[in-house]
């Protein structure tokens, strides 16, 4: 089948090409053009005319540093939570023989059909009453509890390929639960964990709603909503605009050249399998 | 297992876990992992998800308008949500607009991962760039294309023959058709990629024995291919489904619901309502409503093609 030509889904395969690369083309040229220059000149130029790199030196001035830094500290902070959180769960789930677990298990393939728009109101409150509404802390805490479901479903798979030999194996040094996960299935785990690390950290980057209700003050304002609040600021300056868009996207761009096979796991998460 | 062994067996691992690690019955040979290995996940999830969702619910009861105490009204909420015309409308206009995605999203990102499941070092070269989307905040990609279709110094500016008066926001059927083209931009990779996944999992003997018996290219796709892929297209319309119910930061970047209320889907009328109109009640109906009606089409799509049952065939791939 792999040699056989497909000329239908060859064509569309170019065609697909062009639709991802040439946005993409255009917004870095926009970047590099004055305002004057890319207004004369139209999206689809080349940036020779008046080359400039102001419009990213514009965006750093204009507060992107700092939103650079909180996009950051939430997103760390979330996948130290799950890292925390998730691998215990994933054990019990693939090696307890509780009943309790088994239910734990079915709330949380439960929990991944609840989409964040659901609990936005109540999380809105919750966050207001406990005080936390200037803190990212109350963007990090519902946006670690939406990527534990998949996480957890993810690490659990690759758990459940341990050898039950190898449990075997770790019991003739009297190995207690305790010891075989440090030992044996953490270190067994190391893909999976790749995988959640960059799920999370995808979400959290990458999160809008929550950070949207749940932040007001520049101080506490993220990449994502940084430019949102940009786009209706300053609209007409669309190459300091795209300035910013490319600078948000950099940190995934870069991740993705160098890990990309934890990434395209971590991105179809549930879905792919 | 008795409950009284559960709970034994997590008193035993929240100390030194003395006994755990001694074999029980052959099975057993390190000691199981008590339920309290799992309570840390859960009452965070508890917490933050299970018990703000619990809280949606009572909320669709009470009156709120952001301060002070929320007050209880009974089936006020519901009943004037019920009545609300532009609720309606919304909603007509979300099912519009999952029901494009799909039927673009569908076909494209089916015959691109077909082709992808292929070997050639070239495609993997090609789907990398394909990818890169899928990498990028819905709120970079709304930006993105806000400023390419922008009416004055976007790309419409300058091929009038296409987009007439350029405007592509100030219509309603052009605003849409930017909705769909941007989701169909950002997820056909990752449709593309499930695709991918389940076309690599078809048996190459039945492609030669169906050449041998002379079926042509279409005939193969046709009686191999999308049959083959029945349970790789039902995880697919599912997340496009669910997905597309949700659609929000898209269509508050792009249009913010506009022209007028012409593209104001139900996620971003329920936003509206509860942090702009401060009605929190109202906007906690519609998140309800969100819910039922995502889990409820899961469920059906699930039982009516026979998917629950094909799991494990599923699992293979």
């Amino acid at each position: 089948m792999t040699t056989r030509p497909n000329w239908i889904a060859g064509t569309l395969a170019a065609i697909w090409l062009a639709v991802v690369a040439l946005p993409l083309y255009a917004m870095v040229t926009a970047t590099l053009q004055t305002r004057t220059g890319y207004a004369a000149n139209g999206p689809l130029s080349l940036p020779f005319g008046d080359f400039t790199f102001s419009n990213y030196v514009d965006a750093f001035d204009t507060g992107f540093a700092q939103y650079f830094l909180n996009t950051l500290f939430v997103t760390v902070a979330v996948v130290l939570v799950v890292l925390l959180l998730v691998p215990p769960l994933a054990y019990a789930i693939v090696r307890s023989t509780s009943p309790l677990v088994r239910g734990v298990f079915r709330v949380f393939l439960l929990g991944l059909a609840v989409p964040a728009q659901a609990v936005i109101v109540p999380i809105f409150y919750l966050i207001s009453v406990a005080g936390l509404y200037y803190n990212l802390l109350g963007v990090i805490l519902p946006t670690a509890a939406f990527a534990l479901p998949v996480c957890t479903l993810i690490l659990s798979g690759v758990m459940r390929d341990i050898s039950p030999e190898l449990y075997e194996a770790m019991s003739m040094d009297g190995a207690t639960p305790f010891r075989a996960f440090f030992r044996l299935v953490l270190p067994l785990s190391k893909g999976g964990l790749a995988t959640i690390v960059v799920f999370s950290a995808l979400q959290a980057w990458n999160g809008f709603l929550f950070p949207l209700i749940l932040t007001q003050s520049d101080d506490t304002r993220v990449v994502t909503l940084g430019l949102f609040n940009f786009q209706t600021q300053y609209g007409v300056n669309i190459p300091g605009l795209l300035a910013a868009v490319v600078l948000s996207m950099i940190p995934i761009l870069v991740l993705y050249l160098f890990a990309r096979r934890a990434l395209v796991q971590g991105l179809i998460g549930v879905g792919g399998k | 297992m008795s409950s009284a062994t559960a709970r034994r067996g997590a008193l035993g691992s929240t100390g030194t876990a003395r006994r755990a690690g001694r074999p029980r019955t052959g099975q057993a040979a390190v000691g199981r992992p008590g339920s309290v290995w799992a309570l840390p996940a859960t009452v965070f999830f508890g917490l933050f998800a299970l018990v703000p969702l619990v809280a949606t619910v009572w909320m669709s009861f009470v009156t709120w308008g952001g301060i002070g105490d929320p007050r209880f009204v009974g089936l006020d909420n519901w009943t004037r949500i019920g009545q609300d015309s532009l609720l309606l409308k919304s909603i007509g206009l979300t099912v519009v607009l999952v029901l494009l995605s799909i039927a673009v999203q569908t076909p494209v990102s089916l015959l691109l991962g077909v082709w992808a499941a292929g070997q050639q070092r070239a495609r993997a070269a090609v789907v990398a760039i394909w990818f890169i989307p899928l990498l990028l905040s819905s709120a970079a990609i709304s930006v993105l294309w806000r400023a390419l279709l922008d009416p004055n110094f976007g790309i419409p500016g300058s091929a009038p023959w296409l987009f007439g008066d350029g405007n592509l926001f100030g219509h309603q059927g052009t605003a849409i058709a930017v909705l769909v083209f941007v989701s169909t931009w950002q997820y056909t990779p990752f449709h593309t990629l499930i695709y991918q996944g389940g076309a690599r999992g078809i048996p190459a003997v039945l492609y030669q024995a169906a050449s041998l018996d002379g079926a042509g290219m279409v005939r193969q796709f046709f009686s191999i291919t999308l049959p083959q892929l029945k349970n790789t297209v039902v995880t697919s319309l599912i997340l496009m489904l669910v997905g597309g119910l949700t659609t929000f930061e898209t269509v508050l970047i792009l249009t913010n619901g506009g022209p007028g209320t012409d593209t104001l889907v139900s996620p971003l009328y329920m936003y509206q309502k509860a942090f702009s109109s401060f009605d929190f009640g109202g906007a906690s109906v519609i998140a309800v409503a969100l819910v039922v009606v995502a889990t409820a089409i899961s469920l059906i799509v699930v039982k009516f093609s026979g998917y629950g049952e094909m799991r494990s065939q599923a699992e293979g791939v």
